[in-house]
């Protein structure tokens, strides 16, 4: 995993669902640097035209409830979005960030600590939250141990090839 | 200790004497779902893996066309295209399009693809539906599509489970959407996140196939990872008349550990209504009434609720009538098998000729893709399961979620209305 990444917070209250995460309109869409365009248009249409590359979404509970939209977590990180932490995740939502290299985070003391605009530093590979505005420092839930390792092995893909190559 | 039903049927396809929460596994899957828009990102991701040229096992994976179609633009043809190329080449027997299918978790039951006891995962988070019929199923993203495509398993955390218990009888013009949607009031949107849902109770037993499909479809909006049923005689002999394939039906011990028990008593449940914009913002009907709310759209259909009960429900209150002016109705059969035996009963006929645009099977309205897109500043009442800001379309719109009775005495008035005053009014 990457190291450390540093960004600019933005953000939004509980169950950020993935209608307004990339609405079913845009579900049709294959092409990646497009439906990062449309990243959090349902919620706030000015995101993508306001937020930089590296920016950090922060949200309260269960980000991400709804459907199981893969393009949803595509469009975060393809908008150029580094991370999103927030306090709880939908559970599809949360596989399919890990599967597809979305890095997020969760901790309910980070999110209340961090304010919009506030300059955030993280570490996915130890789950450290820095509030470089604030001078505070979180901790994130640490991954189940096999997630970990999935994490560790690069997502997915990696694991389902070296499953093939053990013959199953 | 005991296991729940959803940890039996982990446990037999881990190849596990038992199971518990928090337990990761290896699971075993008797069919693997998706439409053509998760199958099109799934198919791209198994052509990336290296050493993955064949998908596991073409009899156990089905593909339905059904979110843009018939295909709303070239995009979405493509899509389609690349799903139906994908199922010629790796020659999977269960691929349905347009004309042939309808909406993916209407069809999959009707076409004996889902018994008890088995292990189901779709790219649709809707596949908790088949939970209905006493199997585990769940919902997942494309990438982990590709990945049970390929190997036939998938790696699960075993949930813990909530029950909940339902007695007492339903009054007239209450039905089992009325119950869920109370039931996801009560457990809110992120309440059974990470859990499974286990449904008991003596009103749950007298459910007819199709209210228990409602109920297992809408668990994924308290953000369960499924919802389950025992199989009775009636799945049995549902699930008998559509396939000749094994199954085993699993049972819950009788001291099996749940995280939490409710119960919830419906002899006094009035119709509710989940009001904008979370699908765990119930009301009873009475309170919304009160602020005399006019709509714009009222749709039926559906995985929730575009079964053949349900348009025969809506049939035989608006026969003979007119829906209200300024409101435009669309019924949407959830499957070509539902479409034909609403024609065949005249249910088309009756909905047609009181002003309904009766369209062809599929999702699009009620994820907001075509066939029924809402407006800036307009309100509807649909039959569906989710009310998002933007779900039908513009993020200016409202949306109530109802039951199809409440539904179609919304249609006649162009009010959400209580449909027992229509009871009242013809008897």
């Amino acid at each position: 995993m990457e190291s450390s990444l540093r960004g600019h917070a933005h953000k939004y209250g509980k169950n950020v669902d993935t209608d307004v995460i990339i609405p079913g309109k845009y579900c049709n869409i294959v092409d990646q640097t497009e439906l990062g365009k449309h990243a959090l248009e349902g919620l706030d249409p000015e995101y993508v035209s306001r937020m930089k590359s590296g920016d950090i979404i922060v949200a309260d509970t269960n980000f991400g409830c709804g459907s199981s939209r893969e393009v949803a977590p595509i469009a975060i990180k393809a908008s150029g979005t580094a991370a999103v932490i927030a306090k709880s995740f939908a559970r599809i939502f949360y596989r399919n960030a890990l599967n597809i290299g979305l890095p997020i985070f969760e901790s309910a003391e980070a999110v209340d600590g961090i304010e919009s605009g506030d300059e955030i530093e993280l570490e996915p590979a130890s789950g450290i939250v820095r509030n470089l505005t604030r001078g505070t420092e979180y901790r994130a839930a640490e991954f189940p141990p096999f997630m970990r390792s999935l994490i560790d092995a690069g997502g997915l893909v990696p694991y389902v090839e070296s499953r093939l190559a053990a013959g199953r | 200790m005991g296991m729940t039903l959803t940890e039996k049927i982990l446990a037999r396809h881990a190849g596990l004497p038992n199971v518990e929460p928090g337990q990761i596994i290896n699971a075993k899957v008797d069919l693997v779902l998706a439409n053509e828009l998760s199958a099109a990102v799934a198919i791209g991701v198994m052509r990336k893996i290296k050493g993955a040229s064949k998908v596991f096992d073409p009899g156990k994976i089905a593909l339905v066309a059904d979110h843009f179609v018939p295909a709303k633009d070239a995009q979405s043809a493509s899509l389609a295209r690349l799903m139906k190329d994908f199922a010629a080449e790796q020659k999977i027997e269960h691929f349905f399009d347009v004309g042939r299918g309808g909406i993916e978790h209407v069809v999959l039951p009707e076409e004996g693809l889902v018994a008890p006891g088995e292990l189901i995962v779709g790219g649709d988070s809707h596949t908790c539906t088949y939970g209905a019929f006493g199997a585990f199923a769940t919902g997942m993203g494309s990438t982990d599509v590709a990945a049970a495509f390929v190997l036939g398993e998938v790696w699960l955390k075993v949930p813990a489970s909530i029950k909940l218990v339902y007695s007492g009888t339903p009054g007239p013009m209450v039905y089992a959407k009325d119950i869920m949607l109370r039931t996801v009031g009560e457990l809110g949107i992120d309440g059974a996140t990470y859990r499974a849902i286990e449904y008991h109770g003596t009103t749950v037993d007298e459910l007819s196939i199709t209210g228990r499909i409602t109920m297992a479809n809408m668990a994924i909006e308290a953000g369960a990872k499924n919802g389950i049923f025992h199989a009775d005689a009636n799945t049995i002999a549902f699930v008998k008349e559509r396939t000749e394939r094994p199954f085993v039906v699993e049972r819950a011990d009788a001291d099996a550990a749940y995280e939490r028990v409710i119960e919830i008593d419906v002899s006094a449940l009035e119709p509710q209504v989940a009001c904008p914009h979370t699908p765990d913002n119930v009301h009873p009907i009475s309170d919304v009434t009160r602020d005399d709310l006019r709509v714009d759209q009222v749709f039926i259909g559906s995985c929730t609720n575009g079964y053949i009960d349900d348009l025969r429900v809506v049939a035989k209150i608006l026969d003979g009538k007119q829906i209200a002016p300024n409101l435009r109705v669309i019924v949407n059969p959830g499957s070509q098998k539902v479409w034909m035996q609403a024609a065949d009963e005249g249910i088309l006929t009756t909905l047609a000729a009181a002003g309904c645009a009766v369209n062809t099977p599929g999702c699009g309205a009620c994820f907001g893709g075509h066939m029924g897109t809402l407006g800036d500043g307009e309100r509807a009442i649909s039959t569906t399961n989710r009310n998002y800001v933007g779900r039908m379309g513009s993020p200016k719109a409202e949306i109530f979620l109802a039951s199809p009775a409440t539904c179609a005495a919304s249609a006649i008035t162009g009010r959400i209305t209580d449909p027992r005053v229509l009871e009242l009014v013809s008897s």
